[in-house]
């Protein structure tokens, strides 16, 4: 089975490399991007069967840092 | 004093904190990332700057797991002293041992530089060697140095003064222009500049060496 882990900076949580990529979107001539947020996108191969609680810890452990970080789990 | 350095791959300030113990006088080992326990007796561990496994994940995040740094923390919990410096300082917000999290800087640029910090607090061991609202000049060399807790966080560090230098111009967007901070019962230091790096003359200034030797001063009289 295959999860995929969404990890992304928590609202309030001022990102620069979004804000940046938002700017060099301006430079590029699209308008109306009122903002950018970056995230990452981690994929799992995992044993058949492996709970959801499990990946649940994954990302409690190690994936995700629950200081800044808000992440979503989507068993695929 | 007996000190450890810790060892990652990646580690690239470990010899100069080594250096910089030793200059003040203690005796210190290495020790790597895959050994499960500390030497018998170490007082402190210091946890050095560097790229500890290519900053994969996070800065700091896999190192934070490593067998070491769970003996570091159980050092800590039964009141040793750490000193986490740059990504020393990652590690041990990673490990939970300090609060908070250094994010990517405001500025998005890697700064590599001699910055002035101010001394907000000198009743720790780390600080004991300077006066509260010294000034301080300590390099900083780091692109994930935006130090960031929530506002309840931040309100309790100040409270108990746990904030132990600050920058006199923030370089990196940390919150409250913190450049370091101290645990709970104040035995655990994180700081993002390098106190190690400007120990001899030859470094351009020797401002971090009354860290050092304020620390030793504390078990020489113990």
């Amino acid at each position: 089975m295959k999860a995929r882990v969404h990890v992304m900076l928590k609202n309030g949580v001022l990102d620069p490399q979004g804000e940046a990529v938002r700017h060099a979107l301006g430079s590029l001539g699209f308008e109306g991007v009122s903002g950018v947020r970056q995230g990452k996108v981690i994929e799992l191969d995992l044993a058949d069967g492996t709970s959801e609680a499990t990946i649940t810890q994954m990302c409690e452990k190690l994936l995700a840092n629950t200081v800044i970080e808000s992440y979503k789990v989507e068993v695929l | 004093m007996r000190a450890a350095v810790v060892v990652f791959p990646g580690s690239n300030c470990d010899r100069d904190m080594a250096v910089a113990l030793k200059a003040a006088g203690a005796d210190v080992t290495m020790v790597w990332h895959k050994d499960a326990s500390l030497p018998d007796g170490v007082d402190l561990v210091a946890v050095p700057g560097g790229f500890s496994f290519g900053d994969y994940l996070r800065c700091g995040a896999i190192a934070a797991q490593s067998p070491i740094c769970q003996a570091v923390v159980a050092h800590a919990n039964r009141g040793g002293y750490v000193l986490g410096v740059c990504n020393g300082f990652q590690v041990l917000t990673e490990t939970g041992l300090l609060p908070g999290a250094l994010m990517r800087n405001s500025g998005l640029k890697f700064i590599c530089k001699t910055v002035d910090l101010k001394v907000e607090k000198s009743d720790s061991a780390f600080t004991e060697g300077y006066n509260t609202g010294d000034i301080v000049a300590y390099p900083v060399a780091h692109h994930d140095g935006n130090y960031t807790v929530d506002d309840d966080t931040l309100s309790q560090l100040r409270d108990a003064n746990r904030i132990a230098f600050t920058y006199c111009d923030n370089p990196n967007g940390s919150v409250a222009d913190i450049a370091g901070v101290l645990s709970e019962n104040r035995r655990v230091l994180g700081m993002m500049p390098h106190p190690e790096r400007a120990v001899d003359a030859g470094h351009g200034g020797t401002d971090g060496q009354a860290l050092f030797r304020g620390l030793l001063a504390q078990f020489a009289t113990a």
